[in-house]
């Protein structure tokens, strides 16, 4: 393999042409140093995710110690905040492919630049959907019987089986994408399209089917009316198709205002055209299915009833669903408004409300009616307690904090501000 | 950049931009320890020996011996009970299945309180692996059902519905599993290996019977209660969180003896037995009786039928 660096020619390393064994950790040292340097909002930003990270860990703790007890779950809703929460972060990581279809098959020039966005939030997105099922485990110290070859894999009969491998590979997938660009930026290198090219195509099936496979554990269940339905993994596409782009707009305007990374208009235009169309799809599929089950009726109108409206008095869910509604149509009102081309507050309104929305529509509006009624038709609530939103913001914390250093260093390396070349700069 | 250079006494220069991180990672280290100190407090309770345990049918029977004799110590020391942990095998040409008699059960609940004995079910909780709907009559409908009633028994025009693991030849849990902590064995009994199930509890999502149970926490039995006879896949005291379920008491039927439910039914409303032996009395109930099997649509082809006499 070629490694003299062309457009290198100052650095000073003493061994030149350098060599991977060597420029390798080097990079990987500077990235480390880039990713603990910064400005005084920076260090605010981290140490706040780190402290709320910290308070996640030491609640996920004393889950293990004193058991799962500690939580609002129960034998009638054995799913909650935590399975919600994971369902959810498996669309943010699929939503990123919204960036990298119009930057490699359309070849959205502009797109393509940010497009390292999409694929860092995916990884961000994998760890937190990861770790949302770490915590749920009742016994993690048998984390290993998961693993193919050494503990016993349900393998191609359990969905959740396959669920470990498309989640896994997407990470590995989106890991070696973004490491190996960056590290081919770093060393002044044109990267190889043989060496990434195939990946990104690849990850754009794969992002479909991590969110498939993660809508086929619930709706391949026949015992869970509510789950068992045909367009619960097209309606996670589409919801995930609005939830990613929304972060990701947010975070292109965070980008845009604190650093020198160069991001176009044009990638807002795209993700809100997405968006739009993404969110119509959405909205149309849910209503089908609220006709669907209302207008037969039936037991299998239990749980919607019960969602929606509530049931013999329990209502538990029905402020959590009706405020969904409400943030998803504000949402997808701003974002059909004219406006949200050029006001960047109706862009952002539009963005919160959506990712919100879809957040409690895919979270608690849909797992957790799954359970209620029971399957002998016991009407048993759940409400998270305080160890569960521990965790979970423990999470979002640690998601964001790798988000960050993501970014913090991809952006460095794509404006040139981390390169071989200038080595010497510490 | 810092241009700013302290002089330590070991490190010799260092600018001060480097000594503020790894002050602040040291600091983020020790945090982090803090924090997560439940942890380890959960861990010195947990053997190198269990950790490391291999799946039920990945043991040598000197292996399970070991085990089991690991079992009756933990039980010895955790709840003060001297046990005996047993591993009674299927028997060969034995399919069990179960059915209840509609007509005569009267909600009584004197099988799921023999289960929560005989299982060592968590006391706090009144575990059992049984629970008694009271119906209302004209029709199987759970929706217009209660487990919760709380009045002298039977009540007027209501019937009694016992439900626990209906055994189901094709069981949604044991596909859910992704580890293979569950199976169905060759005499029908779909059963747990409580070292092995990591408490995901899909299973537990996937059981169209609510069957299944969960240790949120470590079950509490005092030691004079603790049910002593006890089987590797059946009743031993179950660990924190793993999932648990009905065995059918195959530490007792693999013995020739009944389920503890049945034997507490004070109606003989409950009929068990080998289906396989012609002479036997559930092979004569389904022979003889118009048996029906909860959610048949479900295709789950439950070993446990029930049948209204009159």
């Amino acid at each position: 393999m070629n490694t003299h660096s062309t457009t290198s020619p100052l650095h000073n390393l003493t061994t030149s042409p350098p060599h991977h064994l060597t420029s390798y950790p080097r990079f990987l040292q500077r990235a480390l140093g880039v990713a603990t340097d910064g400005t005084w909002v920076f260090y605010l930003w981290m140490t706040a995710l780190t402290a709320v990270a910290l308070v996640g860990a030491n609640a996920w703790a004393f889950q293990v110690r004193d058991g799962m007890a500690r939580t609002g779950m129960t034998d009638h809703v054995s799913w909650g905040l935590y399975i919600a929460n994971f369902t959810f972060c498996v669309g943010l990581a699929a939503g990123g492919v919204m960036m990298v279809i119009p930057a490699y098959l359309y070849h959205d020039q502009e797109m393509h630049d940010v497009v390292i966005v999409g694929e860092i939030l995916a990884i961000a997105a994998i760890l937190m959907s990861t770790l949302s099922v770490v915590v749920d485990l009742g016994r993690p110290d048998r984390f290993w019987h998961l693993i193919p070859g050494i503990g016993r894999f349900n393998w191609p009969i359990s969905m959740l089986t396959w669920d470990v491998i498309v989640l896994n590979g997407y990470l590995l997938i989106n890991l070696h994408i973004v490491g190996y660009l960056m590290y081919m930026r770093y060393l002044g290198r044109k990267p190889n399209p043989r060496w990434y090219l195939p990946f990104v195509f690849l990850s754009i099936l794969w992002a479909v089917s991590i969110h498939t496979v993660t809508a086929f554990l619930y709706c391949g269940l026949g015992g869970r009316p509510f789950w068992n339905t045909a367009l619960l993994a097209p309606r996670f596409l589409a919801t995930a198709f609005v939830a990613g782009p929304c972060f990701i707009i947010l975070a292109l305007q965070v980008i845009r205002r604190t650093t020198s990374f160069h991001v176009g208009d044009g990638p807002f235009r795209t993700l809100i055209q997405i968006i739009r169309v993404a969110m119509t799809v959405n909205l149309i599929m849910l209503g089908s299915e609220l006709f669907t089950v209302f207008y037969t009726g039936g037991g299998h109108v239990a749980a919607a009833k019960y969602l929606y409206f509530g049931d013999h008095g329990h209502n538990g869910l029905v402020p959590w669903i009706w405020a969904a509604t409400a943030l998803n149509l504000l949402g997808y009102a701003a974002f059909l408004c004219p406006t949200v081309m050029r006001q960047a507050w109706v862009l952002d309104f539009g963005c919160v409300c959506c990712f919100v929305g879809i957040w409690i529509e895919k979270g608690m509006g849909l797992i957790v009616p799954g359970f209620i009624p029971s399957t002998l038709h016991e009407i048993v609530e759940y409400a998270p307690t305080l160890t569960e939103w521990k965790i979970t913001a423990g999470i979002w914390a640690f998601g964001l904090l790798v988000f960050t250093v993501g970014l913090k260093v991809a952006i460095a390396v794509f404006t040139n501000q981390m390169t071989l070349a200038r080595e010497d700069r510490p | 950049m810092s241009d700013g250079k302290l002089s330590l006494p070991v490190l010799g220069e260092v600018d001060r931009r480097t000594a503020l991180k790894a002050g602040a990672a040291t600091l983020g280290v020790a945090a982090w320890a803090a924090a997560i100190k439940p942890w380890f407090e959960w861990t010195a309770n947990l053997s190198v020996d269990e950790l490391l345990q291999k799946h039920y049918r990945e043991l040598s029977p000197e292996q399970k011996q070991e085990v089991f004799r690991r079992l009756e110590e933990d039980a010895r020391q955790e709840y003060g009970a001297e046990v005996d942990i047993a591993d009674p095998l299927p028997l060969p040409g034995v399919q069990y299945a179960y059915a209840l008699n509609l007509s005569i059960c009267i909600g009584c609940r004197k099988c799921a309180e023999a289960c929560h004995v005989e299982n060592n079910h968590d006391r706090p909780t009144n575990q059992s692996y049984i629970r008694v709907f009271e119906m209302d009559k004209g029709g199987i409908d759970f929706a217009k059902g209660t487990a919760d009633y709380d009045h002298p028994v039977p009540a007027p025009d209501k019937y009694y519905m016992p439900v626990q693991c209906q055994q189901c030849e094709n069981p949604p849990c044991v596909h859910a599993c992704p580890v293979e902590a569950t199976w169905a064995e060759p005499d029908g009994i779909v059963v747990v290996d409580y070292n092995w199930c990591i408490g995901c509890r899909y299973c537990e999502a996937a059981c169209p019977y609510h069957a299944r149970r969960f240790n949120w926490q470590k079950p509490e039995i005092p030691a004079a209660e603790v049910n002593p006879n006890q089987g590797y896949l059946s009743n031993r005291i179950r660990p924190q969180g793993v999932m648990e379920k009905c065995t059918f008491c195959l530490h007792r039927v693999r013995e020739g003896r009944l389920p503890a439910c049945l034997e507490a039914c004070p109606t003989g409303a409950r009929v068990f037995g080998n289906v396989l032996d012609p002479k036997s009395e559930i092979r004569w109930v389904l022979d003889h009786k118009r048996v029906f099997v909860l959610k048949e649509e479900l295709g789950t082809r439950p070993r446990f039928y029930y049948f209204f006499d009159k």
